[in-house]
């Protein structure tokens, strides 16, 4: 089964193809049905090199070759670890979903095929990332998801603010594929391939093929490009500026590609080029700050946006902190599994928003209210996203947050454990402070109150399909099935070189689980049915200047702007005053002299060929002249 | 009947004083038709060296008074096109004054 892997990315391609052949005009129904067909049947095949990889351990790579460079020859194909066995598994299950609520959320969309279109060939692109047997491949597909996430948060390309948030998580994710690209080629140089296993064990040994770096610098310095690529992917701190703007795409965009999926890649590159980062510890360190960092900074961020999509994305960067730090920390496995259970939370959060939004057509928290009446089943679905995010026991999340949480603090990180700890709390409250505001309580607009309805049953299924997973996904990495996903991950690896794994501690589960719901006590106590509805806007005022700055994301755009873009301006307008006073200056005076000299010349051309024949009669006079002397004289 | 020969110089001088009388007509005469014939007239200067090279030259033979013949020949040629084109100009502009015939002034 595993031989037949090359499937779970074709299916998509196909319809990619398809819907590219019927073209704008296509139905509606067809549109959505082929796609979601194709996606289903390339998740049932996922199900079954899931198993096989189960059974059998890894398979491949399977090569075909490619190009020759010179003595060098480069192959593409496809592998199955156990790694990406799980995350074509979980990719096609929530882009099935997506395509599947995307019929019901883009309904009467003019462009409707083309947004298929597009999502079809992010889908298969994303299936092709994880199965890339190489470096290479890899980066030929990372491209290519970054493009379509382009093309989709810019898919209403009329609205400026969608152009330019297109735009911003194109360039921004750019800073961060030229690392990667770097990274890559100069891993190519100093092993001679771009495939993992050639370029893992020569950092693994420490032994490159170029003499004037260390072989532990060369390593450090790889790991980082290729971080870097990871940290623009993935939204991670100081490169997360592009995700929250990007939910100017549409919402079962955000929920596929900018919680589920594409943000997702840095994640698993970095645990792809595990051992490249094991050879390095300051790498694993720098992942491991990074991800507090952001995880902490996103939470705080969060806090006080007025956007539910907006909360929600920063809460997606928040998370994507998480994976990274459990990653720097040496915990592998439960970076992976937090990856999973995310992309079910994350994408559920997305749906039901967009289901809210749907309903009410405004993203403003502060203009909903009291909707849990008008729409109970997006209510107790987003609850279910909620807890899991939170991390209350039983919900997905608990388990995997626990688990980082205790990694953290058992490899001797106290200070990250301490920042994440604070996260968790504000994960807490942010998550249900959208809840309240958005459920419960009274109508703060009852004319889009009035109007609010759930929506059909493709709808509503992926909610359903998606609440449930998140609901018991923890479990696939529970002490009560004996830590299964570790087990999964870690079969072929016997004394776990790749990555730590925590021992259980009852205590620790409990401070989180209580720190998860001090932070659900207290948003409920701020914006749970406040009676005078005064209450939100006292607590904002308490908090004064920290809420502004957390309500202005800590003023990281305008540092960026300031930093960039006029140093940016400033660096332009000088090459702008030479381009123009100097280059063009000097092109300038040879146009000036060539059209004077002309000018002059014009007067010479009487018209008379009798005129130029005379000059013509002496210029040959002169010529034979100058020969006659040249050959001493006549004789 | 002596055979007297003329110098070599004298007749290449001749074609030397013909290339003049036929340079100064054609760069300064007014009139085309003037024009055109002191062109023949430099053609036949040519000849004559042509014919004085072909005889009293280092290697005589018959090739030069050949190509004398040519020349001649389209020269012939070369006058009617000539003479088509200067009554053509003339048709246009009623006039054969090369002076009025200026377009490319400046």
């Amino acid at each position: 089964m595993v031989a037949y892997a090359w499937l779970v990315p074709l299916l998509p391609l196909a319809a990619y193809v398809f819907l590219l052949v019927l073209g704008r005009r296509a139905p509606e129904g067809v549109a959505a049905g082929v796609s979601v067909v194709c996606s289903l049947a390339s998740f049932l095949v996922s199900a079954a090199v899931f198993r096989a990889a189960a059974s059998q351990g890894p398979v491949g790579p399977y090569l075909f070759h490619w190009l020759t460079l010179g003595s060098a020859s480069i192959s593409f194909g496809f592998e199955v670890t156990r790694l990406n066995a799980l995350m074509i598994l979980v990719v096609s299950l929530v882009s099935t979903l997506v395509l599947l609520y995307s019929a019901g959320y883009m309904h009467g969309d003019e462009r409707f095929p083309v947004f298929y279109q597009y999502l079809n060939l992010f889908v298969f692109s994303m299936l092709a990332l994880v199965l890339s047997p190489n470096l290479l491949q890899l980066y030929i597909f990372w491209e290519m998801v970054g493009l379509c996430s382009y093309l989709l948060v810019g898919f209403w390309y009329f609205k400026p603010e969608a152009a330019l948030a297109a735009k911003k998580s194109f360039i921004v994710t750019r800073i961060g594929d030229t690392g990667l690209l770097i990274g890559i080629v100069l891993l190519y140089w100093a092993s001679g391939s771009f495939d993992y296993s050639t370029v893992f064990a020569a950092a693994g040994a420490g032994q490159w093929s170029l003499g004037w770096v260390s072989g532990q610098e060369l390593t450090t310095l790889c790991a980082l490009l290729v971080f870097l690529g990871a940290v623009g992917k993935s939204a991670q701190f100081p490169l997360h500026v592009w995700l929250p703007d990007a939910m100017e795409g549409p919402t079962p965009v955000s929920a596929l590609i900018h919680a589920a999926t594409m943000v997702a890649a840095g994640v698993y590159l970095v645990a792809r080029c595990y051992p490249l980062f094991q050879a390095s510890p300051g790498a694993l360190a720098t992942v491991a700050w990074i991800g507090a960092i952001t995880a902490l900074l996103a939470a705080l961020i969060a806090l006080t946006q007025r956007d539910i999509k907006r909360v929600i994305a920063y809460s997606t960067v928040s998370q994507l902190g998480y994976m990274m730090l459990a990653l720097g920390v040496g915990a592998y496995a439960y970076g992976v599994f937090h990856l999973m259970t995310h992309a079910f939370f994350k994408a559920l959060l997305f749906l039901a928003a967009g289901s809210v939004i749907h309903a009410v057509d405004t993203q403003d928290l502060f203009e909903m209210g009291g909707l849990y009446r008008k729409l109970p089943l997006t209510a107790w679905t987003f609850l279910a996203g909620a807890l899991a995010l939170a991390g209350v026991v039983p919900f997905a999340g608990f388990w995997s947050k626990d688990d980082i949480l205790a990694a953290a603090l058992n490899t001797g990180h106290p200070v990250l454990w301490g920042m994440l700890l604070l996260a968790a709390f504000c994960t807490a409250f942010y998550i249900f402070r959208v809840y309240f505001l958005v459920f419960t309580g009274a109508p703060r607009q009852p004319e889009r109150w009035q109007h609010a309805h759930e929506g059909s049953w493709v709808m509503t299924l992926p909610l359903l399909v998606l609440a449930a997973m998140a609901t018991i996904a923890g479990f696939f990495n529970s002490p009560l099935n004996g830590d299964g996903l570790e087990h999964f991950l870690f079969a072929d690896s016997p004394q776990h070189q790749i990555g730590y794994t925590a021992p259980e501690n009852v205590p620790l589960m409990l401070l989180s689980l209580l720190v998860a719901l001090l932070g659900i006590g207290l948003a409920a106590a701020v914006y749970w049915r406040p009676r005078q509805s005064q209450r939100p806007e006292r607590w904002a005022r308490a908090w004064g200047p920290f809420y502004t700055l957390s309500y202005r994301k800590f003023y990281l755009d305008e540092v960026y702007y300031a930093a960039l873009v006029y140093t940016g301006k400033g660096i332009a307008a000088v090459v702008d005053w030479i381009d123009r006073y100097v280059i063009d200056a000097l092109v300038r005076v040879v146009g000036r002299l060539v059209y004077s000299v002309s000018v002059l010349l014009k007067f010479s051309q009487t018209g008379q060929v009798q005129a130029y024949s005379t000059v013509a009669a002496l210029g040959v006079l002169v010529l034979v002249a100058w020969a006659m002397l040249r050959a001493g004289g006549v004789h | 009947m002596a055979y007297f020969p003329i110098p070599t110089g004298s007749l290449l001088a001749l074609g030397a004083i013909l290339f003049c009388i036929g340079l100064y007509g054609a760069l300064t005469k007014r009139n085309l038709i003037i024009v055109l014939v002191s062109v023949e007239l430099m053609l036949n200067a040519a000849n004559i060296n042509l014919v004085v090279f072909s005889r009293l030259g280092l290697n005589p033979g018959l090739n030069g008074q050949v190509f004398a013949l040519f020349t001649i020949t389209v020269a012939a040629a070369e006058i009617a096109v000539g003479l088509a084109l200067l009554l053509a100009v003339f048709r246009l502009r009623k006039t054969s004054d090369v002076n009025d015939l200026n377009e490319n002034k400046n």
